[in-house]
């Protein structure tokens, strides 16, 4: 085994990998909670690609067929079942997790220097992660399969003067077809995948490269212990956090196996009723509501009023509110990174950005005329949908906690940071 | 703060989980009674989709040898269940042609496989004991849950007919209350004048079938049509409690190992 191993190593730096990576990857002793969601994005990964194979095996991406395909692997395939309704959860539960990951780092200031690139690939790889799903989500050709990616893609339709041409240049068609769901298979198991790998290699080098921030905000790194060379904070990755983070997975396993096993539709937000219909071009749908994890975006559009008869504000605004995430390390001007030691503006703003964000991801699942309509006796709201109008105000919202961040967030008063992890 | 937080999102999710169930307002569905475990009902329920739905609606993804989950054998099924065909590994293909269907009624009656999971069970089960009598239709009937449907009611034999009973209410609390009180099927509308009218079914002339066995004939039915939208389910929550007691034990384990190797973590 020893000859074994020295013979790869002469060849192949796997000890020094597993080393620098894993072994003598000092990670602080401080994690907590929100720290569990890095791995299981990983483990997430790997399940939505494994079952995906599988899935591959027996799906046939074709227009008259796939929609049948799926409800044989749901009923003839032994254990089709299970890998079906693993995939349909894994989608939902990496955007849990995901979305809790970059909670973490609202939290704690983990994009703060010199973490930014560390950050901006994490923002890369949910650009990637909304694009699989979305991809991912024609292939059942069900009705909302079906009116899902045509809400989407005339999207980039409402783009002024080429936008009928990149809607048309997208599809390859005049309309979701065939061919649609044949180059959407394509970036789904192929494509996106291997860009959405490739960026989460770079996102893991880059945090061993500058080094887990923590709970407190404060750089191991600046403390070392001047025998070992190692941070007086820091614990081996291996086996600290390994032992740690299965303890995680375990726990993540129980929730995830009580969805598929249990509720694998989640009362029609995993699962969507209507799209046990299959897709219909001729038969629009009443209501149109995107999967549970774009709802926050489409509440944020359909907030937007058209403009110049023009839909193609909504849509400035609904990418605005995702592509402001990347220049978070700069609009922060705060002097500490975690929220132990910010003040009150800071909490605040961040409390107010997490609620925008649930009541408008509800908002998106539900119809504008959800609670009605203003008096009209009301001065200048009267007549308007009450849901549109909230949906407005809290998207303002939402763009606030980012635009007025490098002023607020210099203005705020700070504790002091301990010199050590606590 | 983060008490606070928990509380709203829960609060959200509690929002949004009722609405989603509230497709339809002012329709209050009548609970299904149905019972995934109850292999005799579902035996029955067989029964009366291969002898009333099957005529016309078709169940493509279903083969009739998974019926063999109902507890029954191969010959069973052949000899009491299969009309349309010799092979018992086939589906229940609909043995009318869309256009046909197009022809006859309007509109090609739907494939039955997973109707259940887009509609729901109250939904079906409320909607077989909602056609009354309407001579407005082109077919003679209409339905409270389904208005205008383009399926005549070809349970009225063993139903009897039902009529529509409107009552007017002066606002829309007392006509809630009212469709409430009624513990069943009842559509509240708003109506001319500022008024609301709820509506609901009554008997009429008696079918072959009283009242209550007509609908454990539907609850029956209906069963059967949910085991059909997902006949793995039983299987499924089966193997799904092994699993989680497999995790329990894990997640002891993981547990005590995670705490041995951080003993000396200060």
């Amino acid at each position: 085994m020893e000859k074994f191993l020295t013979w790869i190593d002469d060849r192949f730096p796997l000890t020094a990998l597993w080393k620098s990576q894993v072994s003598e990857y000092y990670a602080p002793k401080n994690f907590n909670f929100w720290y569990y969601f890095g791995s299981l994005a990983l483990l997430v990964l790997v399940m939505q690609i494994v079952t995906g194979i599988f899935l591959t095996m027996s799906y046939k991406a074709d227009a008259t067929k796939a929609f049948e395909s799926i409800e044989y692997i749901m009923r003839d395939i032994a254990g089709g079942w299970f890998i079906r309704y693993a995939h349909s959860t894994g989608a939902s539960a990496f955007f849990i997790v995901v979305y809790l990951h970059m909670f973490r780092a609202l939290l704690y200031g983990s994009y703060r220097r010199p973490r930014e690139l560390l950050w901006i690939v994490g923002c890369f790889i949910y650009l990637m992660l909304m694009a699989e799903a979305f991809f991912g989500y024609l292939l059942p050709w069900g009705q909302m399969s079906y009116w899902g990616a045509q809400v989407i893609v005339n999207l980039f339709s409402t783009v002024p003067i080429i936008g009928d041409d990149l809607g048309t240049w997208i599809r390859g068609d005049y309309t979701i077809s065939d061919v649609t769901l044949n180059r959407f298979f394509a970036f789904h198991v192929a494509a996106v995948p291997l860009v959405l790998l490739i960026l989460v290699v770079v996102h893991l080098m880059a945090l061993h490269e500058v080094g887990s921030n923590n709970p407190d905000g404060v750089e191991i790194k600046d403390r070392k212990d001047p025998k070992t060379g190692h941070p007086i904070d820091g614990i081996p990755f291996h086996p600290y956090y390994t032992v740690k983070d299965i303890v995680g997975v375990v726990f993540f396993l129980i929730v995830f196996s009580i969805v598929v096993f249990f509720w694998p539709d989640v009362g029609g937000y995993f699962i969507e009723s209507n799209n046990f219909i299959p897709a219909n071009p001729l038969q629009t749908p009443e209501h149109i509501a995107p999967v549970w994890y774009f709802t926050p975006y489409y509440a944020m559009l359909r907030a937007v009023p058209s403009f110049l008869n023009s839909q193609f504000w909504g849509v400035l605004v609904m990418v605005a509110a995702v592509l402001i995430l990347f220049f978070l390390p700069w609009l922060d001007r705060s002097k500490v990174k975690s929220i132990r030691y910010r003040g009150g503006l800071y909490k605040g703003w961040l409390a107010a950005f997490v609620v925008s964000f649930l009541i408008l991801g509800y908002l998106g699942v539900v119809p504008v005329t959800v609670w009605g309509q203003f008096r009209d006796t009301v001065p200048l709201l009267g007549g308007a949908d009450k849901a549109t109008v909230l949906a407005r105000v809290l998207t303002v919202v939402y763009l606030l906690f980012f635009i007025l961040m490098p002023w607020y967030t210099a203005r705020d008063k700070t504790k002091p940071v301990p010199e050590q992890v606590t | 703060m983060r008490p606070a937080l928990t509380r709203l999102l829960a609060a959200v999710l509690l929002a949004a989980a009722s609405s989603a169930s509230a497709s339809e307002a002012g329709l209050r569905l009548e609970p299904a009674l149905v019972n995934r475990l109850d292999v005799e009902s579902l035996q029955r329920g067989a029964r009366n989709f291969v002898n009333y739905c099957l005529g016309c609606h078709g169940a493509q993804y279903m083969r009739y040898n998974r019926l063999t989950d109902l507890g029954l054998t191969d010959s069973q099924i052949k000899d009491n269940l299969m009309f349309a065909t010799d092979k018992i590994g086939s589906t229940m293909t609909a043995p009318i042609s869309r256009g046909d269907g197009t022809a006859w009624f309007g509109a090609p009656p739907p494939d039955l496989s997973v109707e259940s999971r887009i509609r729901g069970a109250d939904w079906l089960f409320s909607y077989l004991l909602a056609f009354y009598r309407d001579d407005q239709s082109t077919t003679g009937w209409n339905n409270l849950v389904f208005p205008r449907v383009a399926m005549p009611h070809v349970l009225w034999n063993l139903s009897g007919t039902q009529k529509l009973v409107e009552t007017e209410y002066d606002d829309q609390e007392k006509a809630e209350a009212a469709a409430i009180a009624v513990k069943g099927l009842a559509l509240v509308e708003p109506a001319k004048g500022g008024k609301w009218v709820v509506k609901m079914v009554a008997p009429g002339t008696p079918g072959t079938l009283s009242a209550v066995e007509y609908k454990t004939f539907v609850a029956d039915l209906v069963n059967y049509l949910d085991y059909m939208a997902e006949p793995v389910r039983n299987e499924r929550i089966n193997i799904g409690i092994v699993v989680l007691i497999y995790l329990g034990v894990l997640f002891a384990f993981a547990y005590a190992l995670k705490r041995n190797y951080w003993k000396d973590v200060h």
